[in-house]
């Protein structure tokens, strides 16, 4: 039994077909890859994992729950963050700020009203931030305008405040999507160490197959809505079915 | 000091004192000169700089950190005044009641509206709360006649129950008998002229307790998510954080603020009318916010200073006024400039007011504070001139700087 289990999804825009029986187990601790071509399904199956789509019919059990018909901030408090194709950051706030907002969110859960509270007097959550902050490389950055950082700093930043809310799953939509070959390998170091170091279970979609292929452990090829295979990285290099899906049946 | 690091316990010392030496630093021409009409320390203009301050502050709790744009807020300031007076005709002229009671209703028909138009963002949040505003606006004017008194405002009369008014207590709002109309102090310096007004005095002590309010709010957790809201709202709700209750919890406070303002001004002058609730009323709000620099803490209190004294002053302007200063002129030349300015002035100072309004959105999207703070940067930059900014990364700006 795995940490998340998605039984028999089925998601319908209009006349597309956008997930047809999705049948996906991600195993505690792992990291699970989702790939296929463009519209093969990727994105509209994580948007069902994390709240943001309904599917229509189906299952997604997280950590014996079920996350369908909560909000994302439910999901989110229940362990799952979510890593976005562009960095989703708060832009106007300081670089520290961005990380003490999950620090904040993690400890006090969806609301509170700490008006009178001075975020400068909270020295634990001061502290976490800035430790994680230091994790990442970017201590000496704490006081910078989060929307002058550079891209591969967002996507930094970004991670860092999703790690330090602890989830028990890491989603990663095209961490990579963009990113130069030197930034790419960067960012393929620092998902290595966070897994390493941290035992998170992540679930990647990615497109380039240099980075699936560098950190996954088990593959789900999506195309046209449905999963075409899963198996081990090894196994699904070769896969006739998996060649055909990407590269088109004369091949 | 009280929960404020040094810089914001500075910030707040400075404050303090400006608005207690109001009185004297709004009357800097001697009386007799031909300045002396720019002069605005008498109480009335005084205890409206205090009064739409507050309103200001509040408005800008909600605006300047949560970026929801409210058109609606006068609708507070109005249900602020009537509770004001009707604790006046039912209990006393003692104007506490009312103020508490001015408060918690505005905090409840906040919670009522907000609760509805905070279902949606942006340019529909904001017709939304403009809605309710209008709505209310009628009520007071025709349908809820009874309670409002219609289009003549609400008022005294001889003939209420004041129940808890005693044989000798004051016949105009005080407080606990100090009578907010009256002046404590008119000392004469030289050529100037002070006047010293307890009604001035309370709203004075009112707007630092707002201001300081308002302080802790923009330096506490509450006031880092508003401020996260307004930047990216997505990743708050990927985060982990509801945004709804923040945003109804900012639309609240700021609608008490709202209601806290119209209960002074019915304090200072015992009559609530529908007109303060009119879309006008909500829109000038709107205007002190970002003339002064939304999200930051001085901004309004300086915006509301400047619409104003605006107001008040510049309105005094007449021809007659304009003849004594270009009087010195050939004939010619003197109508001719009159003639021009004459669209400036007056009654026209609305135009004057738009033209600037325009500028400053145009050259300084940051508002006045933004002003002052390119001027203060120019004098540091003199100093260390040597030092290579450019290649430096910037520091985020501080909230409320």
């Amino acid at each position: 039994m795995g940490i998340l289990e998605v039984k028999g999804v089925n998601k319908r825009f209009g006349g597309l077909q956008a997930l047809g029986d999705v049948n996906l187990s991600v195993a505690e601790q792992s990291v699970h890859a989702i790939i296929g071509p463009n519209g093969a399904g990727k994105s509209t199956l994580l948007n069902c994992l994390v709240g943001k789509l309904i599917p229509d019919t189906g299952s997604v059990m997280f950590d014996g729950q079920s996350v369908l018909g909560r909000k994302p901030h439910e999901i989110n408090q229940m362990g799952i963050s979510r890593v976005f194709q562009t960095p989703e950051i708060f832009a106007d706030l300081s670089v520290l700020e961005n990380v003490l907002i999950p620090c904040f969110a993690r400890r006090d859960g969806a609301f509170r009203m700490h008006a009178f509270e001075t975020v400068a007097n909270e020295g634990e959550i001061n502290d976490q931030a800035e430790q994680m902050l230091a994790d990442v490389n970017m201590l000496e950055k704490r006081n910078m305008l989060a929307a002058s950082l550079s891209r591969g700093d967002k996507r930094r930043l970004e991670m860092a405040m999703c790690l330090v809310q602890q989830p028990k799953l890491l989603l990663l939509d095209e961490p990579t999507a963009g990113m130069a070959r030197a930034d790419t390998n960067n960012t393929i170091d620092l998902l290595k160490q966070i897994h390493a170091d941290r035992d998170i279970t992540m679930c990647i979609i990615e497109h380039d197959m240099h980075v699936v292929f560098s950190l996954a452990q088990r593959i789900t090829v999506l195309a046209q809505g449905t999963p075409l295979v899963e198996d081990t990285p090894e196994n699904i290099k070769g896969h006739p079915k998996v060649r055909e899906a990407y590269l088109g049946e004369a091949h | 000091m009280l929960g404020l690091s040094k810089k914001d316990t500075r910030f707040l010392l400075i404050v303090i004192a400006l608005t207690l030496l109001t009185p004297i630093l709004l009357q800097p021409f001697p009386e007799g000169s031909g300045l002396a009409q720019f002069n605005a320390g008498y109480p009335d203009l005084m205890q409206r700089f205090a009064i739409f301050g507050i309103f200001a502050i509040g408005f800008n709790i909600l605006f300047g950190l949560t970026g929801y744009l409210s058109f609606g807020h006068a609708a507070f300031l109005g249900v602020g005044s009537y509770s004001v007076v009707w604790m006046y005709k039912l209990l006393s002229y003692n104007i506490l009641p009312g103020l508490i009671l001015a408060v918690i209703v505005s905090g409840i028909f906040a919670l009522a509206i907000g609760y509805i138009s905070l279902r949606r963002t942006g340019i529909y949040f904001s017709i939304l709360t403009l809605a309710f505003a209008q709505m209310s606006f009628n009520l007071a004017y025709s349908v809820l006649t009874p309670l409002t008194n219609g289009e003549t405002g609400l008022q005294v009369y001889t003939d209420d129950p004041q129940i808890l008014a005693g044989e000798n207590s004051p016949t105009s709002p005080h407080l606990f008998g100090i009578v907010m109309r009256d002046n404590f102090w008119q000392p004469s310096v030289g050529g100037w002229e002070f006047t010293f007004n307890y009604g001035y005095y309370f709203c004075a002590i009112v707007a630092i307790l707002a201001f300081y309010l308002s302080l802790r709010i923009f330096r506490s957790p509450f006031g880092m998510m508003l401020r996260a809201i307004k930047t990216n709202q997505t990743r708050l709700n990927y985060t982990g954080l509801h945004s709804r209750p923040y945003t109804l919890a900012a639309f609240v406070i700021s609608g008490m603020y709202a209601g806290l303002a119209g209960g002074l001004l019915a304090a200072m002058d015992p009559l609530a009318g529908a007109e303060r609730m009119q879309w006008t009323a909500s829109g000038e709000v709107v205007l002190m916010t970002i003339l002064g620099g939304a999200g930051t803490l001085m901004g309004p209190v300086l915006g509301a200073g400047f619409i104003k004294y605006f107001e008040n002053i510049f309105s005094k302007i007449n021809d007659s006024v304009l003849h004594g200063w270009f009087g010195w002129m050939p004939d010619g030349m003197e109508d001719a400039i009159i003639s021009v300015s004459h669209f400036f002035v007056g009654k026209s100072w609305h135009l004057t007011l738009g033209l600037l309004f325009m500028l400053v959105v145009i050259f300084l999207p940051g508002g006045l504070v933004e002003g002052g703070q390119r001027i203060a940067r120019m004098f540091r930059r003199k100093k260390t001139s040597d030092s290579d900014a450019e290649h430096h990364p910037k520091p985020a700006p501080h909230v409320g700087e």
